[in-house]
C-alpha cells in the first residue's frame, strides 16, 4: 500500500499506509492525524483539508480543478504547492508522498 | 457518555481526545455501524461510487486506538437524570457523569395508505440505501416524493442510471422550504432537461400495489405508475429520550450557545437541537454537517474545560449532476437578491440581502463566491449590489474591498 508522510505544523510526522483509490485527506482523517478538518468529508465543498505538497512531489499529484483553485484562494497561508487533500487520489505512484499541514484550517 | 453515534456524536468523541480529555468516553449508537457520513447516501453511495468503508467517518479500530468505547446496535431506551444513568434495550444500565445527546433525526414517514408496501423507501440511513440499491437493478420507474435536496439528489442519481423518474411535490416549486423561487426555477429546469418529470402542487394520496408498489395515486386522482418509491419529505428531530426525561424541548432539544441543555450534566448537539443562531439573533434547528461538527466541537471543548470555538455561519452543500451547490447563511427574510455569473453556463451565485446586508448565498460551481460570501455574512457586511454582480473583478477582491469599508 502507498505510504504517505503527513507532517503537522509542529513538525510531528505520521507515516500512514493509504489504500490506492482513497484520497490523501482520507488517509489522515481515518487515522486521527490532527490538522486536517475535512468538514465536508471530501465533497470539495469546505476547503478545510488544505495541505502543502512537498515540492519534490508537486508535479505528481495531478491537476487541480477550477473549483479547487477558487476555494484554495481563500485558505490561510497559501503556497504554490497548496492543494485540497480530498482532491488528491492516492495511486501506487504516490508511494512516499510527503505533505505538510497548515497551522489552521479556519 | 455520548448517546447517538452519528456525525455529531462521533465528532464529539474524537474531539474530546484531540483536546486531551483523559476520562472514559463511551459512544452508544443504535445503528449497526460506527459513525458514518450521511451526505453521500443520496449521492455517491447511492450511485455505488463510494463503498461503505469510505462512508465511515473513521474505521472502527480508530475508536479503540483513541480509547473510546463504541457500542453499536445499542438503542438507549431510557434516561434517568436523577440517578444519572441510561438504560439500553435489553435492560443493561450504564452510569454517566456527563451526557451528550446526539440522537439526530429520523425521516418523516409517508402518511398514506400503502406506505408499507415493498418497494417504498425512506432515505436516512445506510441500511435504507442498501435496500434501495438492491432494487435498482430491476426497477425501471421511480417516483420520488418530496422535492427537497435529498429527493432531487436521488432523482439525479437514478436518472443518470437510466431510470424514468417522476418527482411529486406538494408545494408549487421544488426546494420551496430551503431556497428562493429563482433557485427553484434553476433546478427545475436542470432536472427537466435531464428528463425528470415533475408533478408540482401535487400530493400523494395512496400507494397502490399488491405484492409490491405499482403506482402512486395523487389527491386529484391521477396515477403515476412506478416500481420503486423514495420519499424524502423532511425529518423529525429525535428528542424522545430528552422529552421523556423532562428536558426542555421545543422543535428540538433547547440548548444555549455552549450546547448546554436545561440539565447542567447534559449537552446536546446536531440535528436534534434547537440552538441560538448567533448571526441571525434567533433560535433554530439546523440539519447539516456543519451544525453536527460544530456542536461536537463546542460540547467537547466545554467538557474538556477549554474555550469553545466561535460559531460559523451555517453552511451546506448539495451535488446534483455536474452541479455543486454551496449554501452559506440562512436566506429567510431577505428583501433583495443579486445574481452574479450565468445560470445558463451553470456557474453563478445568488446573493440574499436584507436591508443592504448580505445574509445568505447560493453558489453553483462557484467556490470563491461561497467562501468569500460566507466571510462577508459572518461579519454582517453591507455590500452594494453592483459590487456583488461585477464580474470584471475576482470575488476575492470584492470581498476584501467590502470588508475594508465596513
Ligand atoms: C440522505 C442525506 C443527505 C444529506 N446531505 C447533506 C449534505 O449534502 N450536506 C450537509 O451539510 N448535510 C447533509 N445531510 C444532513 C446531515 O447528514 C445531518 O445533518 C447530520 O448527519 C446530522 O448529524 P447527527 O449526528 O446530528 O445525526 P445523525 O447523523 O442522524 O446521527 C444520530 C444517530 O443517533 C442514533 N440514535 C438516535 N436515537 C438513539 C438512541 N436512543 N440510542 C442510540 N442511538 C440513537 C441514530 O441511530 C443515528 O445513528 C444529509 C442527510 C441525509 C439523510
Ligand atoms: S474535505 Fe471539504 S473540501 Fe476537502
Amino acid at each position: 500500500m502507498p505510504k504517505i508522510t503527513y507532517i503537522e505544523a509542529s513538525g510531528k510526522e505520521h507515516v500512514i499506509e493509504v489504500p490506492a483509490g482513497q484520497t490523501v485527506m482520507e488517509g489522515a482523517v481515518k487515522h486521527n492525524v490532527p490538522g486536517i478538518d475535512a468538514d465536508c468529508g471530501g465533497a470539495c465543498a469546505c476547503a478545510t483539508c488544505h495541505v502543502y505538497v512537498d515540492p519534490a512531489w508537486a508535479g505528481r499529484t495531478g491537476e487541480s480543478t477550477g473549483m479547487e483553485q477558487s476555494m484554495l484562494d481563500f485558505a490561510n497561508d497559501v503556497e504554490p504547492t497548496s492543494r485540497l487533500s480530498c482532491q488528491i487520489k492516492v495511486t501506487a505512484d504516490l508511494d512516499g508522498l510527503v505533505v505538510r499541514l497548515p497551522k489552521s484550517q479556519h | 457518555m455520548i448517546v447517538g453515534a452519528g456525525q455529531a456524536g462521533g465528532e464529539t468523541a474524537i474531539r474530546l481526545r484531540q483536546l486531551g480529555y483523559a476520562g472514559p468516553v463511551t459512544l452508544i449508537g443504535e445503528e449497526p455501524l460506527p459513525p458514518y457520513q450521511r451526505p453521500p447516501l443520496s449521492k455517491a453511495y447511492l450511485s455505488g461510487a463510494l463503498p461503505l468503508e469510505r462512508l465511515l467517518l473513521k474505521p472502527e479500530e480508530a475508536y479503540a486506538e483513541e480509547n473510546i468505547v463504541l457500542l453499536k446496535g445499542a438503542p438507549v431506551v431510557w434516561l434517568d437524570r436523577a440517578q444519572k444513568r441510561v438504560r439500553l434495550q435489553g435492560g443493561r444500565e450504564l452510569p454517566y457523569e456527563t451526557l451528550v445527546l446526539a440522537t439526530g433525526s429520523r425521516a418523516r414517514a409517508l402518511p398514506v395508505a400503502g406506505a408499507d408496501l415493498p418497494g417504498v423507501h425512506l432515505l436516512r440511513s445506510a441500511a435504507d440505501v442498501d435496500a434501495i440499491r438492491a432494487e435498482l437493478g430491476t426497477a425501471r420507474r421511480m417516483v420520488v416524493i418530496g422535492a427537497g435536496y435529498i429527493g432531487l439528489e436521488t432523482a439525479a442519481v437514478v436518472r443518470k442510471m437510466g431510470l424514468e423518474v417522476t418527482v411529486i411535490e406538494a408545494a408549487p416549486r421544488p426546494l420551496a422550504r430551503v431556497t428562493s423561487p429563482e433557485m427553484s426555477g434553476f433546478f427545475l429546469d436542470v432536472h427537466t432537461a435531464a428528463g425528470v418529470r415533475f408533478a408540482l402542487s401535487a400530493q400523494a394520496a395512496v400507494i397502490k400495489g399488491d405484492e409490491r408498489v405499482r403506482a402512486v395515486g395523487l389527491v386529484d386522482g391521477e396515477e403515476i405508475p412506478c416500481d420503486i418509491v423514495v420519499a424524502g419529505i423532511g425529518i423529525i428531530p429525535e428528542t424522545s429520550l430528552a422529552e421523556a426525561a423532562g428536558l426542555h424541548v421545543h422543535n428540538g432539544i433547547t440548548v444555549d450557545r455552549f450546547a448546554r441543555t436545561s440539565d447542567p450534566a447534559i449537552y446536546a448537539v446536531g440535528d436534534c437541537v434547537s440552538r441560538p443562531l448567533v448571526h441571525y439573533g434567533r433560535e433554530g434547528r439546523l440539519e447539516s454537517v456543519h451544525n453536527a461538527i460544530e456542536g461536537g466541537k463546542i460540547a467537547a471543548a466545554m467538557i474538556a474545560g477549554q474555550p469553545p470555538p466561535a460559531e460559523e455561519v451555517p453552511w451546506f452543500w448539495s451535488d446534483q449532476y455536474d452541479l455543486k451547490l454551496q449554501i452559506a447563511g440562512l436566506f429567510n427574510g431577505y428583501d433583495e437578491t443579486v445574481l452574479r455569473g450565468s445560470p445558463a453556463e451553470r456557474s453563478f451565485a445568488l446573493f440574499y440581502l436584507k436591508e443592504g446586508r448580505l445574509i445568505a448565498l447560493d453558489a453553483v460551481n462557484r467556490g470563491a463566491e461561497f467562501l468569500g460570501g460566507k466571510r462577508l455574512i459572518e461579519k454582517g457586511a453591507s455590500v452594494a449590489p453592483a459590487a456583488l454582480s461585477d464580474m470584471s473583478k475576482p470575488f476575492k477582491d470584492i470581498m476584501t474591498a467590502a470588508l475594508a469599508s465596513q
